[in-house]
């Protein structure tokens, strides 16, 4: 058997295999991930799941019916080790020596945790969260512990901070950077954050760099900083990023820059070989080289590449849009900010409510807001029609967002 | 055990079964619903679970909250007032025989 193989078993995987269908390829689809779980969403995992609220069963993204039903052969527990590529096609194969050949292939490989290299790092209670199997290891550690060190003020450190303090635990966040989420949103929205944070009750150290985490009989202590005070800690939780995994499409020769390069039709460089999701760094018009991590990325670039495959060609058009839930605070992100001269605050007297909009000579790149996503919704449809919204009228919090007469782009 | 019924733009209904604590949208989701999309998983952010429920329903349903009205007006298919997000709505004894009507798009 032949076909398309789909490597990796996430959210852009599964996407993926239900596009190729949708698309009416009728060819054989499987698709090999090396967890061994069905499918799963990860978002969960930092949040509900890490409360106790979900359990695996709960996370699946789709019923082994669909699977069955749409002839997509699913793979679990089974991770390939070695690909073998020719002009039109190969083989794949799998630790535990299994040979799948392929006439196109698919990666969709994600990433793993940025490991912390620092003294102290493989110690018992030393976790990080990015699989189920990370986020059951850290519940089963829960039990008893009192105190918790997260490293890392990024979303899936503030979102497991605020999990884990609203369990009771004394909660900790270090961040290395002089801002919490400091890669990603406006010092306003940073600086809401820490404050909203620190009004629930956790401590958080910004600037702060880790230099060892302290043990004691194999078990974590605390963690020292780098003014040399400790923090005590009996968990302590890495949050410091994802590294794209692209050992495979390097093994293959593809052009790899902190993910695999791909083209605004998630092709590589390979005409047989297109990736999506996570695990890549996309040439967007405009935009130059844009490395996302996110639900909607992995599966709107899972629909294009599998459009590529189908022969149909679709180029990557979908407005970015991302959400965190920290504890009762949803934000939620649209567009992207990068190279922004202007933001503008939408904001009334609860302080826990505001919209950031962030501009470019005058035109709308992104909006952040703070449980008002009916902001939020705004910049996403003025986004998608490639519109803006005035900046000046913006601030007026007497006016819905949605009411205000959209400005049409010129072309530059 | 509350029993959904599925219709789908089609008018092809189909009837699942399941738990009192299950939303609409998971059961849909598990038991491979076409036509609920559910891209967040749940989270209420991203509207590709939309559904019209049947009106004789509306005073069963758990309230609508602002996160969730705020998110149908981004809904791809039109909103009606019988519009509901079905991550949002839980099962419980008394929403057995559910009936909602998925709309032609969600994305």
């Amino acid at each position: 058997m032949s076909g398309i193989l789909i490597v990796g078993g996430g959210q852009a995987a599964v996407q993926l295999a239900a596009s190729l269908r949708e698309y009416g390829v009728d060819r054989p689809i499987r698709l090999v991930g090396a967890e061994s779980w069905q499918p799963y969403q990860r978002p969960p995992l930092s949040k509900a799941f890490l409360a106790g609220r979900a359990q695996p069963g709960d996370l699946l993204l789709r019923s082994m019916d669909f699977y069955h039903a749409n002839d997509i052969d699913l793979v679990a527990g089974e991770r390939v080790v070695d690909i073998r590529l020719g002009a039109c096609g190969g083989v794949a194969e799998t630790d535990s020596g299994q040979r799948y050949a392929f006439d196109q292939l698919a990666l969709t490989t994600g990433g793993g945790p940025r490991r912390l290299a620092v003294d102290g790092a493989r110690l018992d209670g030393v976790h990080y969260l990015r699989d189920v199997a990370d986020a059951l290891r850290l519940r089963a550690d829960l039990p008893g512990r009192e105190s918790v060190v997260v490293i890392g003020g990024g979303f899936v450190g503030l979102e497991a901070a605020a999990t884990l303090r609203a369990q009771g635990l004394t909660t900790t966040v270090v961040e290395a950077a002089d801002r919490l989420l400091a890669r990603v949103v406006a010092p306003v929205v940073s600086d809401f954050y820490r404050s909203a944070h620190q009004r629930r009750g956790i401590d958080v150290r910004l600037g702060t760099s880790v230099e060892a985490i302290t043990g004691d009989r194999g078990r974590v202590t605390g963690v020292r900083l780098a003014d040399g005070t400790t923090v005590p800690a009996d968990l302590v939780l890495v949050g410091i990023g994802m590294v794209a995994h692209t050992d495979l499409a390097t093994r293959i020769g593809l052009d790899c820059r902190g993910g695999i390069v791909v083209d605004e039709y998630a092709r590589t460089g390979h005409p047989s070989v297109v990736a999506a999701g996570d695990c890549t760094a996309t040439r967007l018009p405009g935009a130059g080289l844009v490395r996302l991590e996110s639900v909607q990325h992995a599966t709107d670039q899972a629909r294009v590449a599998a459009a590529s495959l189908a022969g149909r060609l679709q180029p990557y058009r979908a407005t970015p849009w991302f959400w965190s839930e920290q504890g009762d605070l949803m934000l939620q992100m649209a567009g992207l900010v990068t190279g922004h001269d202007r933001v503008v605050v939408r904001a009334g007297p609860d302080p826990e409510r505001f919209c950031v909009l962030y501009y470019r000579r005058g035109r709308l790149l992104a909006g952040h807001a703070v449980n008002r996503p009916a902001d939020y919704l705004a910049v996403r449809q003025a986004l998608s029609r490639g519109a803006s919204i005035p900046p000046d009228l913006a601030a007026d919090l007497n006016t819905p967002l949605k009411q205000i007469p959209t400005e049409p782009v010129p072309c530059t | 055990m509350p029993k959904v019924f599925y219709t789908d733009a089609d008018g092809v209904v189909r009837a699942i079964d399941g738990e009192v604590g299950d939303t609409v949208m998971e059961l849909a989701v598990r038991n491979g619903v076409p036509g609920i999309v559910a891209e967040c998983g749940g989270a209420c952010v991203c509207a590709t679970c939309h559904v019209y429920v049947r009106a004789d329903f509306g005073d069963r349903l758990p309230p609508m909250d602002e996160q969730e009205d705020d998110m149908l007006d981004g809904a791809a298919a039109p909103r009606r007032p019988e519009s509901r997000l079905s991550c949002q709505l839980t099962l419980t004894a008394e929403l057995d025989g559910l009936s909602v009507t998925t709309p032609a798009t969600q994305l």
